[in-house]
């Protein structure tokens, strides 16, 4: 590697690194501002250009004159967990008999049923939402958990197929067929001697869900209003009154902490390559 | 044999039924309610033909909604590749550094879209936000990122590539992971160059994931409407709306139900007959010409 394209790539690199951090540095030393470091327009240090303070963090969490974020938080996180799993059990199942089995129905093959669920991530969710009101409506599940969690099924579970399949396609068939010659039923097969190999591949599926179904917030934000709100709507509700930046700031850090921390643990699944499967 | 067929069907069938109920009552309300009158004064579900098509082939803002989603999604989905595919060759090996680049490169993704596009309107802002200041302080005139059409439309940009070109790296790089040595192997004793290399083996190589990662992102970004909501209300005027923006406008801030469902129809149908072309024509030229 001749030595221009190494500075060339380090500096690309460090250029792309201060693109992404910059954001997340500029929320953080928002959120430690008060009226005083943010009216007199754009400061950066604290202590030098602005005096920093706390009050952004106390307000989100039930502080005078702002929001409490622990509620909506134990929202959205009954409302990841319960849809991701359920996406997770559904579609790994799914996902198995789809490796294993030969299915047709009507004219549709395997290939095309995977198709199937894969194409269910085009629908815009505004063509969901306004049906999915009415049923809602209908059902007695509008502004509640469970009926969120419905909704989130349906953006989730079709990851969690495209995921599963392809890792399951890779796991040789011997491995279950001798745990079925050794008397075992096909579930329990399943799940004695699959599952436990494909932990990597559950564990990118899970990744996927919970980024989808935590992110969500056109579906949140149509489907439920006043007893549960999500943390995504929380934050957009800050934002949509005269904004004070370092509440807003402090609730956006906060909501989007889960994840980054996620990211950090999961990143080592990811590069070993076991996402290789879904993508080719 | 009927065993077998009966345990084939439970792994399938609850995953696959799940789904299709799920989906199958809002596709079908939505056929339905195109063809009825319902709106916020007439809340029923009657007949009225195809007027609301007809009334949907004269509205302009529909239709300018349709071909700016297209030019901005494709626009973004190409320099997500880009800079994704350069990221992800950069970061594949000999980088120091390299795990914390990785957990880097990935984060924005992670990251809730409505929330981060609450952060970057601060940072556009006009006045206050860093980006006019640091225009100013370099000497550049300050620009209206938020009030006119141009640096909106760049604003917008400047979020999703943001926000998504980690998946792009995310997929490519698990692409170039998977990769065996022998082709590389192969190139160095034939004494092939660093760029040579690259458009004679690794780009054809990567062609199938090239082709699953723009896919994937096209039906992503062909959604697009949160961020505009949060970024710009799809503003100055209608300059920066998407159908999806524009289908809240119409469905749900002013209930014209009925009209909403056959903009939401065609909407969808216009979306799906794009990207199976595309699909097709991107299988077609990044896998032949390489196979």
């Amino acid at each position: 590697m001749s030595r221009a394209y190494l500075t060339f790539k380090y500096a690309f690199i460090a250029v792309w690194a201060s693109f992404v951090a910059g954001p997340f540095v500029w929320a953080l030393t928002t959120s430690f501002k008060d009226a005083n470091g943010v009216q007199g327009g754009a400061t950066y240090l604290p202590w030098v250009d602005y005096k920093p303070t706390t009050r952004g963090w106390q307000d989100i969490f039930g502080g005078e004159g702002g929001v409490n974020v622990i509620q909506p938080f134990l929202n959205s996180l009954q409302i990841t967990v319960l849809a991701s799993a359920i996406s997770l059990v559904l579609g790994s199942l799914a996902a198995y008999g789809l490796s294993r089995y030969t299915y047709r129905i009507g004219r549709m093959k395997n290939a095309d049923i995977v198709f199937f669920f894969v194409s269910q991530r085009i629908m815009p969710p505004i063509v969901l939402v306004i049906p999915f009101f009415f049923l809602l409506q209908f059902a007695g599940l509008l502004d509640s958990i469970p009926g969120l969690v419905i909704v989130t099924v349906a953006l989730l579970l079709p990851i969690a197929v495209w995921v599963m399949v392809d890792f399951f396609n890779n796991i040789p068939r011997e491995i279950d067929e001798m745990a079925m010659l050794d008397g075992c039923h096909p579930f329990a097969a399943f799940v004695r001697t699959i599952l436990p190999n494909s932990l990597p591949g559950i564990t990118v599926a899970a990744m996927f869900c919970a980024v989808f179904g935590w992110n969500d917030f056109f579906f949140a934000f149509r489907l439920t209003f006043t007893e549960v709100q999500t943390l995504p709507q929380a934050v957009v509700a800050l934002n949509s009154s005269i904004p004070p930046w370092w509440t807003l700031s402090a609730a956006s850090l906060f909501g989007i902490s889960p994840l980054v921390l996620l990211a950090v643990w999961v990143e080592r699944y990811l590069s070993r390559g076991n996402l290789a499967g879904a993508v080719r | 044999m009927d065993g077998m067929r009966r345990y084939k069907s439970m792994f399938l069938l609850p995953g696959l039924l799940t789904l299709f109920i799920i989906i199958i009552f809002p596709l079908l309300f939505t056929i339905r309610v195109s063809f009825s009158g319902w709106n916020v004064s007439n809340p029923h579900m009657d007949f009225i033909g195809g007027a609301n098509f007809v009334r949907m082939l004269a509205d302009h803002r529909f239709w300018a909604s349709i071909l700016r989603l297209i030019l901005l999604a494709g626009g973004t989905v190409l320099i997500e590749y880009v800079l994704g595919f350069a990221l992800a060759l950069m970061v594949w090996r000999n980088v120091r550094g390299q795990r914390v680049w990785r957990v880097l490169f990935l984060v924005p993704m992670m990251t809730t879209p409505v929330v981060m596009a609450a952060i970057w309107q601060t940072i556009f802002n006009e006045s206050l936000g860093p980006v006019n200041d640091l225009l100013g302080r370099v000497g550049l005139p300050t620009v209206q990122w938020l009030t006119s059409t141009g640096p909106a439309t760049v604003a917008l940009m400047t979020v999703e590539i943001w926000q998504w070109t980690p998946f792009m790296f995310l997929l490519l790089l698990a692409g170039l992971l998977s990769l065996s040595k022998e082709p590389f192997m192969a190139a160095a004793i034939d004494g092939a160059g660093p760029v040579r290399t690259f458009f004679k083996v690794t780009f054809p190589l990567m062609a199938p994931v090239s082709v699953t990662a723009l896919i994937i992102r096209l039906i992503e970004a062909s959604k697009m409407s949160d961020s505009v909501y949060v970024l710009t209300s799809g503003g100055p005027g209608s300059s920066t709306e998407t159908p999806g923006y524009y289908l809240y406008i119409r469905g749900l801030k002013e209930q014209q139900t009925g009209y909403a469902g056959s903009l939401s129809l065609t909407y969808l149908v216009l979306m799906i007959v794009t990207l199976t072309i595309v699909s097709r024509l991107l299988v077609r030229t990044l896998k032949t010409r390489t196979g």
